[in-house]
């Protein structure tokens, strides 16, 4: 399906551009966008190179174990299918524990990193598992209390209040989550699962 | 407060290691190690999805799309934008909310309304691209149903909690 919007986004974006548009821009655009990622790339980089290093460290030590069986009780019923233990709890556990606390650089590695053992655990590799899209859906619905990027724009705009948005925020984004999960149990079933 | 968080988790992390008495040096080098074949995936994924996005927006269907809808919403161009951007793009909602908060006000309605709805919900569309791309997954089945459902979700609840609570 995303492969689909892909193309959807060209075809229409490139047609419109023809007709009611502005050619210049487009071909801007189209050859831009390397760049621009380019440098989404670089400064991610950095982030994920630092996040694996600490993150290998708790793995290590053991640490990222004994958070994974105290969240089991809390994620397990989420995700059915990884067995209790496994390391990709403990990844998506500390990919929501960063996204929590608005590190969202930091939560990039540990998601990733979920994806790939949860892949490991997945049978079909091609296509993806229920428990894949559940947390991609949590993730997606985006659980923050602090909202770091926002509250540093608003101190940087001099708000009389930076953190006034953070209860409206915890509100909308806990019921985005909660009923992201329930549409997602919906859909597991009529998908046969 | 959350200037503290960062530095906090990195000492904890290492002072345990060093209690588990583990080569924390060595951990640290090998698990960053991982990070060049992570970019080098996730670049590929990336460019797609920035193309396809950039291509879309600046043809500017989207943006005739919302003139057309904006007289049956009464609130400002720039927060349908944000609405309808918000699961697309990041940098656009962002660049939005900029231009929200220098147009009305930082402490204005429409700037919190704004800012809970940029702070609600994530890039449903680069987060999909970029994890499922990670694993060479190609069909997402409903993953991007459920996340744009919940995106909506959370977008209509960001509305009406703002109406409450700062109108």
């Amino acid at each position: 399906m995303v492969s689909k919007i892909w193309g959807y986004f060209i075809i229409i974006g490139i047609l419109y551009s023809l007709f009611f548009g502005d050619v210049i821009s487009l071909n801007e655009t189209i050859l831009n966008s390397t760049k621009t990622s380019l440098e989404m790339i670089l400064q991610i980089f950095p982030v994920i190179a630092l996040w694996l290093g600490i993150a290998e460290i708790a793995n290590r030590s053991g640490l990222l174990d004994k958070l994974s069986r105290k969240l089991s009780k809390v994620l397990g019923p989420l995700f059915p299918e990884i067995p209790k233990g496994h390391v990709s709890l403990s990844y998506i556990a500390s990919n929501i524990i960063a996204n929590l606390f608005g590190l969202g650089n930091a939560a990039t590695p540990f998601g990733l990193k979920a994806m790939s053992s949860l892949q490991e655990l997945n049978k079909d590799k091609q296509k993806a598992s229920r428990s894949m899209i559940t947390f991609t859906t949590i993730n997606t619905s985006g659980v923050t209390i602090v909202p770091t990027t926002i509250i540093a724009l608003r101190i940087l705009y001099k708000s009389a209040s930076p953190t006034i948005t953070v209860i409206s925020t915890l509100i909308s984004t806990l019921i985005a989550t909660f009923f992201g999960i329930i549409i997602d149990r919906l859909m597991a079933k009529r998908y046969h699962e | 407060m959350s200037d503290y968080i960062l530095p906090l988790i990195v000492l904890g992390i290492v002072i345990y290691g060093l209690l588990k008495k583990i080569d924390i040096y060595e951990a640290f080098v090998n698990g960053s190690k991982d990070s060049f074949k992570m970019s080098l995936t996730i670049f590929p994924n990336l460019l797609a999805m920035i193309l396809s996005v950039n291509i879309l927006v600046s043809s500017g269907i989207l943006e005739d799309l919302i003139n057309f809808l904006l007289p049956f919403l009464k609130v400002p161009i720039e927060v349908v934008s944000l609405m309808i951007m918000r699961p697309i793009s990041g940098n656009a909602t962002l660049a939005l909310l900029n231009t929200i908060y220098t147009k009305y006000g930082v402490d204005s309605f429409y700037s919190l309304l704004g800012s809970t709805i940029q702070g609600c919900t994530d890039t449903t569309l680069y987060v999909l691209a970029l994890y499922y791309g990670s694993i060479a997954i190609k069909n997402t089945r409903y993953a991007l149903k459920v996340s744009l459902l919940a995106d909506i979700v959370g977008i209509t609840s960001s509305l009406i909690i703002c109406y409450l609570l700062f109108l």
